[in-house]
């Protein structure tokens, strides 16, 4: 069969379209590790200390089956609208490493947990499917730290603490068009877990690993040119960077008529660049065989049942629920319910703001909160890197300042001010503004006074304003607030201005 | 009281708990005895005497204040394949010249529990690959009843160690039949329970859905009650099967009239010896006057794939299963270069023997890309078909009989350059294996001076009807009374 190609008549270049699979790898958050009874919590502890003779498979020892991980991995599947089949089982894939205890893994080859999933992804106010191909279950390997003498000679140490791990591998089909469909679908995949409570979704400490797909061919074309695979990407901007830049590269190679290695390459973020690492013409044969040291696993309907009737509220669910319930618009809706933890947040500000006094319309206080979280309380996590569940910031300190807002003891310009002083030193609203004196003005008398003076220095202003110019009231309004520190209360300061000057 | 060494269990707890005997007593005159005549059989890869006079003293104690069980205070040996916390577990390579494991191997911890005495460890063939323990990568064990024989393998430390009254029982670990044929060629009682029967955690693997305990012995009681003490479910090993463990020393009820006995006709091989072939006539008529109802017809028609399957199936797994031994964490190493790949293949080709490295490189041939399914794939199939002529078998039968081995020991030397021969030596046991059934190998005569193994076949679970039958036929002949005079 012949393949068309598109091709621009006038320029004489090939259009091409990008296709993108990802395969992630997510430790899961159970108690103790796939195969023993070590304990999963080994972050910062000393290397070596979290392992048993199981995980560092010592002559002798035999797996056995961390059932929570099981569990963990069907609810996961079903989430991603996966088919559990009634049985899977486990296999050993087999590859000499020094950082691989046993030599070989023990992971899931032809009769994976889960198969023929999908996660939808919302690109460009559209909605679109990308297939799962399976949800599997296996182990991590121990981690390896590569160090020089002072003479300058390399050696390198195991840390076993990681070894036996629980990790679950999740395949995703080639149904990605672009770097920032791969984005999304990591974000959305990254939330699900989150909410699922399985994993911590942090790819900085490596918990949570994605290796690329990435192969280009002409537009239309069915065939697939050489695939490129590339790892080592630690953070979900290298990802998009990463494929960007390999994008390029292709589309270049093609178009000086090269070909594309079917190769192995990996990210040097400080670079910006992918470098080759293998071709696949070396690629392992991992000889897979059934493991016989575990049963197979089977999975009842009831069993499977049971589990999808406890899952908890997905994002998807839960962006319906904000928009229709909280009227919030999809783009807020959309970036508040990408992360489990900001969800929640807004969730208990909302609970919160419902009980305090104030504004009675729910939907105005959601979008305020919506707007202070989405806004100058992102701005601030993000720049001092803290997650919003350790901030100092609680969400009853958030609602207490708005309470103060609404109570017009707080201006809305001096708020963000305040805000700061509670994020960096976990002080509530009202003892900032009180130790400040930040309170706001809202009697007439001391403000008419200020009042008069902004009006006798700016006679300009005063005579647009007579002509009719409404931007001159804000302007007048402004200095008033600026000769007050920010403290006059704007909507009394207008009422004033508009009445001494005979307003309209 | 001389010549405590040559009690059975049972014999010797009578007199423990009596308090006849102490246990160090009777722990000094194995040791005496193992010490006189082990220069010649070369069972022992170590002995663990002061240990052993300690857990003793223990026992005695323990005998003192009316705690023993039936092993207690009763000396026994461990094949070398089995970790024992703090003593060096070589499993007969250099590779684990110097191995001590920091944990108890499941049936190590069962018997430590009993106040068990374990006097050494066993001599074996290297990671229990071989038929005549002329692998140990340390020296080659010496058959009791001719010293210039080989005494089977792998377990053939632990067989020859109870032949020759250096222990009163021992454990060996059976993979293709490394616990029956060294026990038919030294005259002792060996068996390879149902798969599941027993944990395997701290066996140190071979090929790990074949693999299986179990106890080597000088008669079927003492085999009944090492199985009492081994048996049942261990969390650590999922394999395990949570089924209730009887008491296996009640079903030896000495009636097997109406029993049925199948004699299935592939088993009596061609290349089988006369002096084989006339034992096993003699125990089919036997049975006969037993009561026994025998059945010459019974055919397992798939047995005759079953060595192809075998040696496609068990070194594919040990090809996993050896993977670990790289030098980076335990064990041998080689050193002598700065490429880590070079290190790791380098102690590979060192740290193994010619055996061992036969079957990892069968093995990872078999699982190869474009390999699987025509080898791999089509033994599991092979051992379907072997199972379910064992289950068609069994519709009609109680127990199968036939030999344990085609042969008797054979000289040292004889077949150590000729594996396919030596692979012979397991036709008969293998598919028992394969199938996961249980067997059980008996003193049944002798040819050529040297025994005569008969080796009875059970049900999946079936110890009881299978050690009913065999202790029956023990019972009623005097073969398991006899004793080399090692010299």
């Amino acid at each position: 069969m012949k393949h068309q190609c598109d091709t621009d008549i006038l320029s004489g270049v090939v259009k091409y379209e990008t296709v993108i699979g990802l395969e992630v790898h997510s430790q899961l958050l159970t108690v103790s590790k796939m195969y023993c009874s070590c304990s999963a919590d080994y972050a910062s502890t000393p290397p070596n200390t979290h392992v048993c003779p199981v995980c560092m498979g010592l002559p002798g020892v035999l797996p056995t089956i961390n059932r929570r991980a099981v569990e963990f991995t069907v609810m996961t599947a079903l989430a991603l609208n996966c088919s559990i089949p009634e049985h899977a089982k486990f296999d050993r894939k087999n590859y000499p490493y020094p950082d691989l205890m046993k030599g070989y893994q023990i992971s899931q080859y032809d009769k994976p947990m889960s198969v023929n999933g999908y996660l939808v992804i919302d690109i460009e106010g559209r909605k679109k499917k990308v297939g799962i191909t399976r949800v599997h279950l296996e182990e991590d390997v121990a981690k390896l730290l590569h160090r020089t003498t002072p003479e300058g000679e390399s050696y390198s140490l195991v840390d076993i603490n990681r070894a036996g791990m629980p990790l679950m591998e999740i395949v995703s089909e080639p149904d990605m068009n672009s770097p920032e469909e791969a984005r999304l679908y990591l974000v959305k995949l990254r939330s699900i877990l989150q909410y699922l409570g399985v994993s911590t979704g942090n790819m900085e400490e490596g918990s949570f690993r994605c290796d690329a797909n990435i192969s280009i061919r002409p537009e239309g074309s069915k065939e697939f040119l050489g695939k490129v695979e590339v790892k080592n990407m630690n953070s979900f901007r290298a990802v998009y960077r990463a494929l960007e830049f390999e994008e390029k590269r292709q589309r270049e190679v093609l178009d000086t008529g090269g070909r594309i290695t079917q190769e192995t390459r990996g990210w040097v973020d400080e670079k910006g660049i992918t470098v080759s690492q293998r071709s696949k013409e070396y690629a392992h044969d991992y000889r897979y065989f059934p493991e016989p040291d575990l049963p197979p696993l089977a999975f009842s309907r009831e069993m499977v049942e049971q589990v999808r009737a406890a899952l908890p509220e997905l994002p998807e669910a839960k962006y319906d629920r904000f928009v229709s319930g909280y009227s919030l618009t999809p783009y807020d809706a959309g970036l508040l319910t990408d992360s489990r933890p900001l969800a929640n947040y807004f969730e208990e500000c909302v609970g919160l703001a419902g009980k305090s006094g104030g504004e009675k319309d729910i939907a105005k206080k959601a979008k305020t909160i919506s707007n202070w979280l989405l806004g100058d309380f992102t701005r601030l996590l993000n720049s001092s890197n803290t997650r919003i569940e350790a901030s100092n910031i609680k969400p009853w300190h958030l609602v207490e300042m708005f309470d103060l807002v609404d109570r017009g003891t707080l201006s809305g310009p001096l708020a963000k001010t305040v805000f700061e002083e509670m994020f960096s030193s976990g002080k509530t609203a009202s003892a900032v503004v009180a130790e400040r004196g930040l309170v706001q003005i809202s009697d007439s008398g001391e403000l008419a006074i200020i009042v008069d003076k902004v009006i006798a220095d700016n006679d300009k202003a005063i005579a647009d304003y007579r002509a009719g110019k409404e931007a001159s009231l804000t302007f007048l309004i402004g200095q008033v607030m600026k000769a007050s520190r920010g403290k006059a209360n704007p909507a009394v300061v207008r009422k004033i201005i508009v009445d001494k000057l005979g307003g309209n | 009281m001389n010549d405590l060494h040559r009690l059975t269990i049972h014999e010797a707890h009578a007199l423990l708990k009596d308090k006849k005997v102490s246990s160090v007593e009777l722990t000094r005159s194995v040791l005496k005895n193992l010490e006189a005549v082990d220069s010649k059989v070369r069972a022992c890869m170590r002995l663990t005497a002061d240990t052993a006079l300690e857990s003793a003293a223990a026992a005695d104690k323990a005998i003192a204040r009316g705690k023993a069980s039936v092993l207690t205070g009763v000396p026994m040996i461990i094949k070398d394949n089995m970790c024992t916390k703090g003593v060096t577990t070589t499993c007969g390579s250099k590779m684990l010249e110097n191995f001590i494991p920091p944990y108890d191997a499941h049936v190590v911890e069962k018997l430590k529990a009993a106040n068990a005495v374990i006097v050494a460890k066993a001599n074996m063939d290297e990671f229990a690959m071989g038929s005549s323990t002329e692998n140990s990568a340390f020296f080659t064990t010496h058959n009791p009843w001719k010293l210039d024989c080989v005494p089977g393998g792998s377990s053939g430390g632990s067989a020859a160690s109870v032949a020759a009254d250096e222990t009163i029982y021992a454990l060996g670990s059976d993979t293709g039949g490394s616990i029956r044929q060294p026990a038919g060629f030294c005259g002792v009682v060996g068996l390879k329970p149902t798969y599941g029967r027993v944990s395997r955690f701290g066996l140190v693997a071979f090929a790990s859905s074949l693999d299986q305990i179990g106890p080597i012995t000088k008669d079927v009681t003492d085999c009944a009650i090492v199985l009492n003490a081994i048996a049942g479910h261990d969390k650590r090993d999922s394999t395990t099967v949570p089924l209730g463990v009887p008491d296996y020393t009640r079903a030896l009820t000495k009636d097997i009239r109406g029993l049925r006995v199948g004699v299935p006709r592939e088993y009596l091989v061609e290349g089988m010896q006369p002096g084989v072939r006339k034992a096993i006539e003699a125990a089919i008529i036997q049975f006969e006057k037993l009561g026994a109802k025998v059945d010459r017809k019974v055919s397992l028609p798939n047995t005759r794939y079953g060595l192809a399957a075998y040696y496609i199936l068990a070194p594919s797994e040990a090809s996993a299963n050896l993977a670990r031994y790289d030098g980076v964490k335990y064990g041998y190493s080689y050193r002598d270069t700065t490429s880590m790949w070079e290190a790791m293949e380098k102690t590979r080709q060192f740290g193994f023997g010619a055996e061992v490295k036969r079957r990892i490189m069968l093995g990872t041939y078999a699982l190869s890309a474009g390999y699987y399914d025509a080898y791999y794939l089509k033994a599991q199939k092979v051992r379907t078909l072997i199972r379910q002529d064992f289950d068609k078998a069994f519709d009609s039968c109680d127990v199968l009989v036939t030999p344990t081995s085609p042969t008797v020991a054979f000289k040292i030397g004889e077949k150590a350059d000729d594996p396919v021969q030596m692979y012979l030596s397991d036709v008969c046991t293998l598919p028992i294996n394969i199938a996961g059934v249980p067997g059980v190998s008996i003193p049944a005569g002798f040819a050529d001076g040297l025994p005569v193994g008969l080796q009875f076949i059970g049900k999946h679970f079936g110890e009881e009807t299978l050690l009913r039958a065999a202790h029956a036929y023990e019972q009623a002949t005097p073969w398991h009374t006899m004793k080399p005079a090692i010299a």
